[in-house]
């Protein structure tokens, strides 16, 4: 597995709340459908600390990681 | 009321992050260096895996390198990330409460006397904040809990890694005083030496020692080490947002080619003063002591000091630790690093020497030279001994560096 930067079109509200909605992967977009869960959290596979969203996409699930002002997943 | 303070220590905090960020290396040996360019090829941390081969810290990296059965893996040290990591940590802290106290970069201690009313209460704290930084950080922490800053923080050194131990008043004379002297905060090797003369080996020999004695053999230190061991040490935990008044400002540097003549040593000193000196600019003091440091290729280092006129001129700075290099320093081995001092810190306007009326001129001076630097970069203006000397140039004098080694125990007094 490897640390992967993405563009993430992201939702931010009035209270400074985050909510990705768009996952860019190499230009493939990702509609996120929900955001199941977010913790602080480290990724234990790619390294690195920060937010860690659970999110659904077509029905499945994943994680992206939010740290330092940008966005990565861990890729296969 | 009664107190209640932990200690908490990141453990092998370096090479923890490291492993953190870099998955690979997780269950090699890994050590954490600094630039071996610049000389300063040291090991700062290790991994437990590293520790097993004999690895130290401060071993060379060919000395680690020899010791290691297997492949050694040298990572350079990224002290941004460091910092960045460890105020994450500090931050969970402060969830509990105010007065958080920093040791270090890795180590704080946390008063949580507000929020627990008995050892149980206290250590469900303590655990619940062990547990979210492996959560939500990914690392392990040794808490020590305890009456006193002192005891909590010898509990967080005698579980490594991810420990917790809990020195009451009842059970510290069973936990504490068979430990060995040295263990106690602020016995080093010169003190273990002094006290093993007078038989003195363990915590609780201190603890049962006639403080006339030990006040004999170690002067004041001989007491608050008896108050220590006897679990009497008061201090309080600072509270977050107190402003520590500073009391000295120092740089030092290992040089990148050892110094073989007085006009590269002159050079360096030049270049740690004007740090020194721009850093106490900025805070709008002057010293009144001036101190130099200096370390020879066999490692053995020395300190001199000497009282001056209230100043923050870096020339003044650099020409007082000359001064003292060239009375102090016989030559016999090169020079390998060199450290200034600026202590006795005061604030007060100065009152300038009638027969000195050039200082206003030198403040002057120095004040355009800042401003020029600080628009156009470092390098921008240079003094005519430090440009002499290229293969010193990659010395960087502002490193910010020395923020992270622990600062005194007695500075939050």
């Amino acid at each position: 597995m490897k640390k992967k930067f993405v563009r993430v079109l992201t939702d931010i509200d009035e209270n400074g709340i985050k909510t990705p909605k768009v996952i860019d992967f190499d230009g493939v977009k990702y509609e996120i459908d929900r955001v199941l869960d977010m913790k602080k959290c480290p990724s234990m596979k790619v390294g690195g600390v920060g937010e860690r969203y659970r999110v659904r996409i077509k029905g499945k699930e994943t994680n992206i990681f939010f740290e330092d002002n940008k966005w990565f997943v861990e890729e296969k | 009321m009664k107190k209640f303070i932990l200690h908490s220590d990141l453990n092998n905090f370096y090479a923890s992050v490291e492993s953190l960020y870099n998955p690979e290396i997780r269950n090699k040996a890994v050590v954490v260096v600094g630039d071996e360019e610049k000389r300063h090829g040291i090991v700062l941390a290790k991994n437990y895996v590293a520790k097993s081969f004999g690895i130290a810290t401060g071993d060379t990296v060919w000395e680690a390198k020899q010791k290691c059965g297997c492949e050694l893996v040298c990572v350079p040290a990224r002290f941004d990330l460091y910092l960045k990591i460890s105020k994450m940590v500090k931050d969970i802290y402060r969830e509990y409460s105010s007065r958080v106290e920093s040791f270090g970069i890795d180590e704080a201690w946390i008063d949580i006397s507000d929020i627990a009313s008995n050892y149980e209460e206290a250590l469900k704290i303590a655990n619940n904040i062990r547990c979210r930084i492996i959560s939500e950080i990914g690392l392990t922490v040794s808490i020590g809990l305890s009456f006193n800053k002192i005891f909590a923080k010898l509990g967080s050194d005698l579980e490594k890694p991810n420990g917790m131990v809990v020195i009451t008043e009842d059970n510290y004379k069973d936990k504490v005083w068979g430990l060995p002297a040295s263990d106690l905060l602020y016995v080093g090797r010169a003190t273990t030496k002094k006290l093993i003369r007078g038989n003195i080996k363990t915590i609780g020999d201190i603890a049962t020692a006639d403080i006339k004695y030990l006040k004999l053999t170690l002067g004041k230190m001989g007491e608050v080490l008896w108050k220590f061991a006897n679990g009497l040490d008061d201090s309080e935990v600072t509270k977050v947002g107190d402003k520590e008044k500073i009391k000295s400002f120092g740089n030092s540097t290992t040089c990148p080619i050892d110094l073989t003549d007085v006009a590269q040593v002159k050079s360096i000193i030049y270049m740690l003063s004007e740090s020194v000196a721009e850093r106490m600019k900025e805070k709008g003091v002057f010293a009144t002591t001036i101190s130099l440091w200096v370390k020879d290729t066999e490692l053995k280092s020395f300190d001199r000091q000497m009282h001056v006129s209230p100043t923050n001129i870096s020339e003044d700075i650099a020409k007082s630790c000359y001064k003292l290099f060239l009375e102090n320093f016989n030559w016999k081995l090169d020079v390998r690093a060199l450290g200034v001092r600026a202590s006795g810190i005061c604030e007060d306007e100065i009152q300038y020497n009638i027969f000195q009326k050039e200082h206003p001129k030198k403040e002057c001076l120095e004040r355009t030279i800042e401003n020029l630097r600080s628009r156009f970069g470092y390098n921008i203006i240079r003094r005519g001994n430090i440009l002499a000397y290229d293969s010193l140039s990659p010395l960087n004098p502002h490193s910010e560096i020395h923020i992270i080694h622990p600062r005194g125990f007695f500075k939050s007094k």
